[in-house]
């Protein structure tokens, strides 16, 4: 949503700066702006109406019980409920475990591509990444929950090298940050691969070229150009890929279900919220997980937007 | 994954109850500006206004779906329409999950539901949310009392709270011992009347005949087999809202230590009976494998597991400690549900028994020993002369059913969760059970805890 707001004023302040300069156009120009605000409105209305209001509710919610003022009680009842700590640990070494692969893995992947030079290939391989990208989390999980068999599995092989011989033991608890990290990469990678490709196409020849002639290599022209340049894209996919992470849900709740509750029904943080609100009746409760969710997600996200300079502009 | 959508799931989510809350509001609005009309009390709770030709909505799981078709057929007149879900196995809560959910929009509810669970009533009796109870009471006028008192004696336990009846027990679960006679023939074996000659047996075929095996860990109910019938005083409800849990209690740790003798022996299964590796592995292996009644549909006389020929199985009585008296186990024996929002209620509550009562579903279909009592002689009269269990097979089914040990109970939160999470994992990298009691004492005190149970030991 503040990416949104920040695009808005900048798109504003360009419409004002135009009309300075360009005063005989006043009528188009009004006219464009008022269009921007057309484009904008069904956004913003559907931000207000599914993101801020239920934002403040859930604010409302987590400092009330039953409509009375209760001050912190919910959050320190969740704090102090033996469930949240280790779901929160659990998210978050799947998100250690998810960022650095994706950040590492993709961005690799989208220069080896971008440096094949034979079309037909490259095009063949993004089209390969992107097609995982097209399942939704459930069916993909689904696929999963085959591969992680080691009885029916096609790469059971594979998982016994690893000394899984059998579902309960591919599943431990151990191995799930990194069975989800692997759903989550698989899925969700191919997307980010194109996304980079994108971005790399939009370096301008010029500077490849001049780095050709200076004597890098495809290495250093990676390290020295094409890196520097990808980092806003790097951290986009960052912040997103954070957002989507912090609220994992459907990955091990079908992998709960499918391993007889091995994955316990409270594996993630946004699964407790849910037997908060829906199994003990505590509402309350939930909202003060989801504040909670929120209000890391926002730090981490800031954390993301400065280290990755998104809003400067070139 | 769409980054952008998945950002705002949570708000979304939120977003959804207030609009549910806003429609709620609306209802009671319309409601009461209708003087509250089209209610009544003819069953002993608020009905909503009916209509004799409403759909009746039935929720099953999978191995049920056969009962509502069996419904359906017999009763072409009544429309229906029916939805499967998981029928809430395992513990997963999805039964009262989704009731809740429909609790906060206030309206959608299914007319009738299969839980798996035991351990239902416990909330669909209470009111929720500002909603009336979900489970409608069926001793008030909606089941007649003689269909009611048809039922084998305590099986309606599990669904009565305060002396009303909110369900209607489907298939009573006691455990028996499940054994293949050929084997027992083959081997010279006796079949077992104690744990003990039990755990001996176990650890001789691991020498005599490895490959073999007496029984199985591996899902989520093996406390209910093994510890339920072991005495074990780990699922006590002591008051309503007290539970009495001991996994240091002499009976729990003999009962860890067999099976932990049993597991390093290599007699004991640690997979699930359901999984692909117990049909490759075990067809034909299975010398024991004490287990819930339904096991002989579910597991023996089934094609698409052991399938065991005709003239092999038969059902031994539930196992005594030494010098004690014999308890059984229980795992399961789901309960039908009906709704209080049905709008349908008469054509809800035939569909409830006929599900439990009726020839057509309990003996010529259902998998498992019926909880009402003419049915469960016809079923039991069905396996009898179809010859195919051997031994005392009517008699001991008979006996295990009024032996279920009654100090395990039916608190709002599920054993079998509990197990699986906190033992199964465990259990399948080698720790022993034994050593895993302490860890297991504190699962299920904090998970009772946080179902709002005060733990005693």
């Amino acid at each position: 949503m503040t990416v949104t707001s920040t695009l808005a004023t900048a798109a504003a302040a360009d419409l004002s700066q135009g009309r300075q300069r360009v005063a005989r156009r006043k009528s188009v120009t009004s006219s464009q702006s008022r269009m921007g605000y057309i484009f904008v409105s069904g956004y913003t209305l559907l931000l207000l109406a599914f993101g801020v209001l239920p934002t403040l509710y859930a604010l409302v919610l987590s400092f009330t019980k039953d409509g009375a003022f209760v001050g912190i009680d919910n959050f320190v009842r969740v704090f102090k409920d033996f469930r949240f700590f280790p779901a929160v640990g659990h998210v978050a070494l799947f998100l250690v475990f998810w960022l650095v692969s994706l950040v590492v893995f993709v961005v690799l992947l989208a220069l080896i591509v971008h440096a094949i030079k034979v079309r037909w290939i490259s095009s063949g391989i993004r089209f390969f990444y992107y097609i995982p990208g097209a399942l939704a989390g459930a069916s993909s999980v689904m696929l999963w929950l085959f591969v992680l068999d080691p009885s029916v599995s096609p790469v059971a092989f594979i998982l016994e090298a690893f000394g899984f011989e059998s579902f309960v033991q591919t599943i431990s608890p151990d191995n799930l940050p990194v069975i989800f990290t692997v759903i989550a990469f698989w899925t969700g990678a191919g997307g980010w691969i194109v996304v980079m490709y994108g971005a790399l196409n939009n370096i301008s020849n010029d500077i490849l070229e001049a780095a050709r002639i200076d004597g890098a290599g495809p290495v250093q022209t990676a390290i020295q150009i094409q890196l520097p340049l990808l980092r806003k894209w790097i951290s986009y996919m960052g912040i997103m890929s954070l957002a989507a992470g912090t609220q994992l849900f459907v990955e091990p709740r079908m992998l709960s279900q499918a391993s007889q509750a091995v994955v316990p029904g409270d594996y993630s943080i946004n699964q407790l919220a849910y037997l908060f609100a829906f199994k003990q009746n505590d509402f309350s409760g939930s909202a003060a997980i989801s504040i909670i969710l929120l209000v890391v997600a926002l730090g981490l996200s800031a954390f993301f937007v400065v280290r990755g300079g998104l809003f400067e502009r070139d | 994954m769409a980054p952008q959508h998945s950002s705002s799931r949570t708000l979304r989510r939120t977003a959804i109850s207030i609009v549910s809350l806003a429609s709620i509001a609306a209802l009671t609005a319309c409601s009461s500006g209708a003087g509250g009309g089209g209610t009544s009390d003819k069953y002993g709770f608020p009905a909503v206004e009916q209509d004799a030709k409403a759909t009746i909505e039935v929720w099953v799981d999978t191995a049920r779906e056969p009962a509502a078709q069996a419904f359906q057929s017999a009763n072409p007149d009544i429309p229906i329409k029916i939805t499967t879900y998981d029928g809430g196995a395992n513990g997963s809560g999805t039964f009262q999950t989704k009731i809740s959910l429909l609790d906060q929009s206030g309206e959608g509810w299914p007319d009738v539901v299969w839980s798996t669970q035991q351990n239902d009533s416990s909330w669909a009796s209470q009111e929720q949310s500002g909603q009336q109870a979900f489970a409608a009471v069926l001793n008030k006028g909606l089941v007649s009392q003689d269909v009611l008192d048809g039922f084998a004696e305590g099986a309606l336990s599990p669904a009565t709270v305060d002396g009303n009846v909110y369900g209607l027990r489907n298939d009573l679960a006691q455990d028996v011992v499940w054994y293949d006679q050929s084997l027992f023939d083959q081997f010279g074996y006796t079949v077992p009347t104690t744990w003990e000659e039990y755990q001996e047996i176990g650890e001789k075929v691991a020498k005599e005949h490895p490959g073999y095996i007496v029984g199985s860990v591996g899902d989520p109910w093996a406390p209910e087999v093994f510890f339920w019938g072991a005495k074990a005083p780990i699922n006590e409800v002591t008051g309503v809202d007290t539970v009495k849990v001991d996994t240091s209690d002499e009976h729990t740790k003999k009962m860890a230590a067999l099976i932990d003798d049993l597991i390093s022996a290599g007699s004991m299964f640690q997979d699930s009976v359901f999984g692909a590796d117990f049909v490759t592995k075990y067809t034909g292996k299975v010398l024991m494998l004490p287990g819930p009644s339904w096991y002989s549909g579910a597991i023996f006389q089934n094609p698409d597991n052991l399938n065991a020929a005709a003239g092999t199985i038969g059902a031994g009585l539930p196992l005594a400690w030494d010098g004690e008296d014999p308890v059984a186990g229980n795992v399961g024996g789901g309960i039908w549900y009906v709704s209080s929002h049905s709008k349908n209620l008469e054509a809800a509550a035939k569909f409830a028994e006929f599900v439990t009562t009726s020839d057509d579903y309990q003996v010529e279909l259902a998998p498992g020993y019926p909880a009402y009592s003419t049915a469960a002689e016809a079923w039991l009269e069905k396996q009898a002369s179809s010859g195919y269990f051997v031994g005392n097979f009517t008699e001991n089914m008979i006996t295990a059913a009024s032996q279920v040990w009654d100090g395990w109970g039916y608190p709002a939160f599920s054993q079998e969760a509990i197990w699986a999470k906190a033992i199964t994992p465990e259990l399948a990298s080698g720790t022993s059970l034994v050593s895993l009691l302490p860890a297991w004492q504190t699962a299920i005190e904090n998970e009772a805890q946080v179902n709002g149970y005060t733990v005693s030991k």
